[in-house]
């Protein structure tokens, strides 16, 4: 048993949910007790869905407790396959019927004879993997599962396109600025004259599955899920991947250099040209980014002297990391990350780049790091930025998990060229600069406050009693002024001196709260 | 208590979208200042509640997970032993006055004895340690406080009334782990030496709508002797045979069936004091049980019905569709009604036609008294047939979870989110005009927008 306040990755079934209502309609059926499929108001709420959450629950109750799921789980199946014909049914264990240890594989089994969409059971176990796990094991499974399929039907597609051509995988729901991100990404490979042969799971859709092959290599921008995918395909069909996340000018040019060297593996049969990226990599850098010339500029000098700390998830974490210390001069006194079951490939990325790694899932240690250390700037998740709030330090959210102000309407990407741009943004509003920070130092703080802020009442010759300031006191602060305002209005109106209790919830109900 | 025939009752397969009971904790915690709320369970209860409680997560909460892994499930390791390894810290860093543990599913599968380690571990720490079952096994949304509420029932101390003394006012305090109340009991009722009734309250509300009621019944010359919960554990009121209870809430049957069976108190059945006319009749029905003639009630009402004018002429005609979470369905949907709107079904998650029969009648009443016919109720609903039965009647306004919210906004249907009735203050006079701000929020921004939705916001009805 763990005491615990808080969490940086969810349980593992939120990880398959998140693969499954990703692509193009699949259907998921939790067997879980009620209660359990918050998960659709996430997505309706952060996401702003406008369609329902292709996800229902076969629920747990007191009678299968005492009975089983017995039909249960195959009726549920049965009834969406009527009601909206998915081509795929993804029945999904949670931590309860992790323990239940009933026989779903045979339930889906039974369910996949009298139902025409397909029926996988998600491999996942609530103790062993969390979220992001998940999400790759599941991603994983269901591409296998129509290869495999493909194969059988002699529909599998193997013959490279004529163009190069590359698929991305790991663009998901409730992503950290995914679409975003796929968007950026599409961009930046059209303009290398690559062709997007296909985008998973975000979209995509199950018959499209068999032509995955067809690419001449795999985009992974995100180690947390993708990757096992891209594996697969290349144990299978030999198709080289991508790993390096094209965050970061320097990453964006190796990202970049990889894709050439693997567009040339087939280039001068295919095309028979070769291509050189390296322009376009100088022109980009010199005037799309505007990153680049940024931290050259002047403006930026200050920077140099100021030290951040940095948290998030690996693939986030790393990426700043690097930023911040090879392209912004910034030194980075922690940077850690909360995905331990990947902290090997961590510590490769951000050694000799911080003073210190942390690996941790407890956000107390964090918080504890960060008040030591003091650093001018945290660039974290919503919970360092809370921690910043608290100890007065700025903080840039840069990984989940996140709030719905971390799905913004506009375009803002964090990978490719225009993601340098929305960085440097945000790293630069992090910090005070320039003549802010001077004049701070000089006039020993901003003293206006005392000034701009007013007396909230003013009601001299107004008495309130000893009961009433008490209940006032108890009115939650955003709102107690506007009431203790409109109290004394109200009292004022009607001649009364005295503000009781009663006055009070008079004025109420006279004027509202 | 009766029963009631009311015919349209119906009971679908439970299919529904409805917050964990655990959710309690939210504001449970804040409501009993010198709690702590541990939550024995998964990291799927824990995410649960960090995504639903938002940013107060972020104020140093008094409410944590006990997160069991895999060693807990397949005991390994001894439950009172990492039990209370968790309390210790919990009682050195926060000095709770009680620690209520909350079991979750989890714990109900495993079967682990909350209940048999509590009082052992209560001994060791000498922090009362409180168990309620609040799981979605058996439970929902609201219901998780009802589960609490029942069990700190039982440590509310004992007030015991020979049958001479019945009516004056004798404290006589046995209980060992709670010395400050007796001394608080005592003095209170020193003060409210001049009247002839206990009465307690059962229901959390905020401290401000709490002591609004309060006052409704002092203007009738009835003291509210105690609530549960009180502001601070160390304050519960005494109970005993010949309290009077009455509940404010519609979904703590289990709380009155404990104080009535356990505690032996009297339970005062009444509508529950949400809008003006509910207020009244709950008023009434309790100054009706200690044979007091209520004064001014009437005038009072009308002077609230006539305050909310504005907003009648908004919701006046308009239909309502209760999907149905949180069981406060019966209550808000009556109250509509008598405000001028037409409701087509109350879901509700479960119906106690015993604990809600007061409220039932009313509801059947308010609808003869407005001449429209009496929605269908449908207990444990079925979201997903719901859904088809809006798209045929078209409701002017759904009252849902946010999980299917945007999705039927973005198909033309103007939304309430449900969870905000179970935190926004609606009960007693003062409250009417919340409730009504809540119900007009999503009728008078369609107004606003106008042109705009029709045109250009409104997607093809998709066929789902």
């Amino acid at each position: 048993m763990k005491l615990a306040y808080w969490m940086y990755a969810g349980p593992a079934h939120i990880g398959t949910l998140r693969v499954a209502s990703s692509f193009k309609n699949v259907h998921a059926v939790m067997h879980a007790p009620l209660g359990d499929d918050y998960f659709n108001v996430m997505r309706s709420m952060l996401e702003r869905e406008r369609d329902f959450t292709p996800v229902t629950a076969s629920v747990v109750d007191r009678h299968v407790l005492a009975r089983g799921s017995q039909e249960k789980v195959i009726n549920n199946i049965t009834r969406k396959d009527e009601e909206q014909r998915p081509d795929l049914i993804v029945p999904t264990p949670t931590c309860t019927s992790s323990i239940l240890q009933e026989d779903l594989q045979n339930f889906v089994d039974r369910a996949s004879i009298s139902s025409t969409s397909d029926v996988i059971l998600a491999d996942v176990n609530h103790y062993r993997v969390n979220e992001l796990q998940a999400a790759d094991r599941t991603l994983e499974q269901i591409v296998c599962h129509y290869l495999i399929e493909a194969r059988k039907q002699g529909t599998l597609s193997r013959f490279v396109t004529d163009a190069p051509s590359a698929n991305t995988t790991g663009i998901f729901t409730l992503g950290f600025h995914h679409q975003h991100d796929c968007r950026e990404l599409k961009r930046l490979l059209q303009s290398l004259g690559i062709l997007v042969n296909q985008i998973i799971p975000e979209g995509g859709s199950l018959g499209d599955l068999k032509d995955l092959p067809r690419a001449w290599f795999n985009i992974v921008p995100y180690r947390e899920a993708g990757l096992m995918t891209a594996i697969l395909l290349e144990k299978e069909f030999g198709m080289p991947y991508v790993s390096t996340t094209p965050m970061g000018i320097l990453d964006i040019a190796d990202f970049i250099k990889q894709i050439g060297e693997y567009v040339n593996a087939w280039a001068p049969v295919l095309l028979g040209t070769t291509v050189d990226f390296e322009p376009y990599v100088g022109n980009q850098t010199k005037f799309v980014s505007q990153a680049a010339w940024f931290s050259k500029s002047i403006d930026c000098q200050n920077l140099g002297g100021k030290n951040a700390v940095v948290f998030g998830d690996a693939t986030h974490a790393a990426s700043i990391t690097k930023i911040l210390a090879k392209e912004m001069g910034i030194r980075v006194s922690r940077s850690g990350t909360y995905c331990k079951h990947d902290s090997q490939w961590f510590h490769e990325q951000v050694q000799g780049l911080c003073d210190e790694i942390l690996i941790t899932e407890d956000h107390t240690e964090v918080g504890n790091a960060i008040a030591r250390i003091e650093p001018s700037a945290i660039f974290g998740t919503q919970m360092e930025r809370h921690i910043g709030k608290r100890i007065d330090i700025p903080c840039g959210v840069i990984s989940s998990p996140v709030h719905i102000q971390n799905f913004p309407l506009g375009y803002r990407p964090f990978l490719g060229y225009e993601g340098t741009n929305q960085i440097a943004d945000s790293v630069y509003n992090s910090f005070n600069l320039g003549m802010e920070d001077h004049l701070l130092d000089v006039s020993g703080g901003h003293d206006t406050k005392e000034v701009t802020t007013k007396s909230l009442s003013n009601g001299k010759d107004l008495d309130w009693t000893p009961e009433s300031q008490l209940e006032s006191s108890r009115i939650p602060g955003f709102v107690r002024g506007k009431i203790k305002r409109n109290t004394e209005i109200f009292a004022k109106q009607n001649n009364i001196s005295k503000i009781t209790i009663d006055v009070m919830y008079a004025a109420k109900e006279r004027l509202g709260s | 208590m009766q029963t009631i025939n009311v015919t349209n009752f119906e009971c679908e397969t439970g299919n529904y979208h409805t917050f964990c009971p655990i959710s309690c904790v939210a504001w449970l915690y804040q409501k009993i200042e010198d709690s702590f709320f541990l939550v024995v369970g998964t990291k799927t209860c824990g995410y649960f509640l960090q995504n639903a409680l938002g940013v107060m997560i972020f104020a140093e909460p008094r409410y944590a997970m006990a997160e069991l892994e895999e060693g807990d499930i397949s005991a390994q390791l001894n439950d009172q032993e990492e039990l209370k390894k968790i309390c210790l810290r919990i009682k050195r860093d926060r000095k709770p006055s009680v620690i209520i543990w909350i079991g979750t599913c989890t714990t109900e599968i495993i079967k682990m004895d909350l209940e048999g380690i509590a009082p052992r571990l209560e001994k060791d720490l000498g922090v009362p340690i409180v168990v309620a079952r609040a799981n979605g096994l058996d439970y929902a949304f609201t219901q998780g406080e009802d589960t609490v509420l029942a069990a700190t029932a039982h440590r509310c101390p004992k007030r015991q009334m020979s049958k001479q003394q019945c009516g004056e006012d004798v404290v006589n305090t046995v209980n060992g782990l709670e010395p400050n109340e007796s001394k608080s009991d005592l003095s209170n009722s020193k003060i409210r030496g001049s009247n002839n009734h206990y009465l307690v309250l059962f229901g959390s509300l905020p401290s401000n709508v709490a002591s609004q009621l309060n006052l409704e019944l002092k203007r009738q010359s009835i003291d509210v002797s105690g609530w549960l919960p009180s502001q601070r554990y160390t304050e519960l009121p005494s109970l005993g045979e010949g309290v009077y209870v009455c509940g404010v809430n519609p979904f703590l049957s289990r709380t009155a069936t404990t104080l009535m069976r356990r505690k032996k108190c009297r339970l005062i059945g009444a509508p529950f004091p949400i809008g003006p006319d509910g207020t009244r009749a709950w008023i009434e029905k309790i100054c009706s049980a200690f044979g007091i003639e209520p004064c001014g009630l009437q005038e009072r009402e009308k002077k609230i019905w006539e305050s909310l004018k504005n907003h009648l002429e908004i919701v006046k005609g308009k239909s309502v569709f209760f999907m149905g979470d949180n069981l406060l369905e019966i209550s808000i949907a009556r109250f509509l009604i008598r405000c001028g709107m037409v409701v087509y079904e109350i879901g509700i998650p479960y119906m106690d036609k015993r604990y809600q029969a007061a409220e039932l009648l009313f509801l059947k009443s308010t609808c003869e008294t407005m001449n429209v016919p009496m929605p269908r109720i449908v207990e444990k609903p079925d979201n997903y047939n719901q859904i088809q039965r809006m798209h045929e009647l078209e409701p002017d306004l759904a009252i849902t979870g946010m999980a299917h919210a945007n999705p039927l906004e973005a198909r033309g249907i103007d939304t309430k989110w449900s969870v905000e009735f179970t935190f926004a203050q609606i009960h007693g006079f003062t409250n009417a005009k919340d409730v009504l701000e809540l119900v007009t929020r999503p009728l008078k921004r369609n107004f606003k927008l106008g042109s705009l939705k029709q045109n250009v916001l409104l997607r093809q009805k998709a066929n789902h």
